[in-house]
């Protein structure tokens, strides 16, 4: 009796598991933790480096639309006004969203409502394979196939706003579908049977109940799909024209903040303005994702059904 | 049966057999409602009494492989008739869910639902059909000075009444309510019980229950059902105090449940 007793009131090699397991996690996510913050850091002080070691005025890289940080400009200084591919990137992100919105509900919809067993099977790997289509391909198929359908319609170069734009739109349609789907999913059915026992009919169902009480998860569907647009760069870059202006039309060649970067990181030396220029680029887009992130939560916060 | 044979008969039903895939959960039940009276269906879990209070307003379509036989007649036409608009049914034969319901909108919003869907969009209208329906459940001294806010912010049983308020609203003829009050504390039952004796002069109730005490308080008459077949149905007193049959019996004493 008293050795069991004993051997019970030890610590065993399973209490030590114990700790050691919380030891390897611990400091897995301290790794990651500094990883982070290093990444951040880094971008933060070489992104400001444009403002503090290159006196760059802050209201004319927000402000100006003149790029050429490798040039001395007419006043005898480079030329740092980033505005034009803040512009062009929140161009071709809204719009996109805003043209693939629509899609996506009706897709959504339709694999959850209308026709859920067909929906599920036709719907869901047409769009794990657009998910599934390297971006590349996408700018590829931009750069070969709507450009000179761009150009013979509109004129000009056929590259700019419009082509970025729809490309972008079949690049963020998957995400936006499969968020709005989980959404939709999400609504609880008693909302569903409640409707129609008053007299609605489907369509109202869905139109009045189903959508109205998953807009916040449709809304956090958009940014989401947005962050991804926002964030794309090689697409975007084959299609855009990648010159630094201000776009006059949607079919004006100019540039994004991702575009700009991914062609000009290779140009430039580091520790010097066009290269600090970039990393101010980049901070931008740091910032951006991270305004994306916190209107996702807000939405999450006031979601309708959770009171 | 009693002196009341001058009352209506709102809903005929006759013969009703239903299947779900192959198995048979309703066997021939005949069952008549009369206007203004409340009906109780009373009954062990599975016995089939919620799938048969969902056929009279053809909840039970949604379902998938569900075969339904039998006639079912609402004020003399068939309601499973080939151009029968279950919409327009719905609207005719309103329903109160076992787990309150109401959307995640206002309580303003909840209540005119059912309006709005048919088109009524009068400001005044639609003020007077609310006040007039959240009274009629007895619930607009609560929620009067909280109208624009959540259903969802509102306690179970207040739920409850406000989704009865949204289903009195459209003014449906008959009202089927599913264990109403099995999700709900004693208070809040009792407040549903009083709802629904108060409005039963203008509607007819047909009530699933599990709760035998609450059929024999508030119910007119009272059926029995039992492994899908219906054992007995009658008066509720003459029911509760001298069945006609040993099972009904048995039920009511508490030798099974």
């Amino acid at each position: 009796m008293n050795e069991i007793k004993e051997k019970l009131l030890k610590p065993s090699k399973e209490t030590h598991q114990d700790q050691i397991g919380h030891l390897i996690s611990l400091v897995c996510i301290g790794f990651i933790g500094i990883l982070v913050v290093a990444i951040l850091f880094f971008i933060t002080t070489k992104g400001l480096a444009t403002f503090t070691t290159n006196h760059v005025s802050v209201i004319d890289f927000f402000a100006k639309s003149d790029w050429s940080p490798s040039q001395k400009g007419p006043n005898g200084k480079p030329e740092v006004g980033a505005l034009a591919m803040i512009v062009t990137s929140f161009a071709v992100t809204l719009l996109s969203a805003i043209l693939a919105t629509p899609f996506a509900i009706a897709m959504a919809l339709f694999m959850t409502e209308i026709a859920p067993k067909r929906g599920q099977k036709i719907l869901q790997p047409v769009i794990e394979l657009l998910v599934g289509i390297p971006s590349v391909v996408y700018g590829f198929i931009g750069l070969m196939v709507l450009i000179p359908m761009v150009r013979t319609v509109f004129g000009g170069t056929g590259s700019g706003i419009l082509p970025a734009t729809i490309v972008l739109f079949v690049m963020v349609l998957p995400t936006i579908t499969s968020m709005s789907v989980d959404a939709l999913k999400a609504v609880p059915r008693d909302y569903r049977s409640a409707a129609l026992s008053l007299g609605a009919t489907r369509w109202q169902m869905m139109y009045k109940v189903v959508l109205r009480a998953a807009t916040p998860g449709i809304l956090t569907a958009m940014i989401f799909g947005m962050a991804r647009a926002f964030g794309e760069a090689l697409a975007v870059q084959m299609v855009i024209g990648n010159a630094v202006l201000m776009p006059t039309s949607l079919t004006s060649p100019t540039a994004t903040l991702t575009s700009q970067l991914t062609t000009q990181m290779g140009n430039t030396i580091m520790g010097t303005l066009p290269n600090n220029a970039l990393w101010t680029l980049a901070l931008v887009l740091l910032v951006m994702s991270l305004v994306f992130n916190v209107i996702v939560k807000l939405i999450g916060k006031r979601s309708a059904f959770k009171k | 049966m009693t002196t009341k044979t001058e009352a209506k008969e709102i809903i005929k039903t006759e013969n009703v057999n239903l299947y779900y895939g192959e198995r048979k959960a309703l066997h021939g039940i005949n069952l008549n409602f009369r206007e203004n009276e409340i009906t109780a269906l009373i009954g062990p879990s599975g016995c089939g009494k919620s799938t048969y209070l969902r056929c009279l307003n053809r909840m039970n379509d949604l379902i998938p492989n569900i075969t339904i036989t039998g006639s079912f007649t609402l004020n003399g036409h068939n309601i499973y008739g080939p151009k029968e608009d279950t919409v327009q049914l719905r609207k005719e034969v309103g329903m109160v869910f076992q787990q309150p319901n109401p959307f995640p909108f206002s309580v303003y919003d909840n209540v005119t639902f059912g309006l709005k869907l048919a088109g009524i969009k009068d400001k005044k209208t639609l003020d007077e059909r609310v006040e007039e329906s959240l009274k009629q459940a007895a619930i607009w001294n609560e929620v009067k000075d909280k109208l624009h806010k959540s259903a969802l912010s509102f306690s179970g049983g207040q739920q409850q009444r406000i989704c009865i308020a949204r289903l009195l609203a459209i003014q449906p003829d008959v009202i089927l309510l599913d264990e109403p009050t099995s999700a709900l504390d004693p208070i809040s039952s009792q407040m549903i019980e009083d709802t629904l004796l108060n409005i039963k002069d203008k509607y007819t109730i047909i009530i699933v229950t599990h709760n035998m005490s609450q059929a024999s308080r508030i119910s007119d008459k009272t059926a029995f059902m039992l492994n899908g077949h219906l054992m007995e149905v009658g008066d509720t007193k003459k029911m509760f105090l001298t069945p006609d049959k040993q099972e009904t019996s048995d039920y009511l004493n508490g030798k099974f449940g």
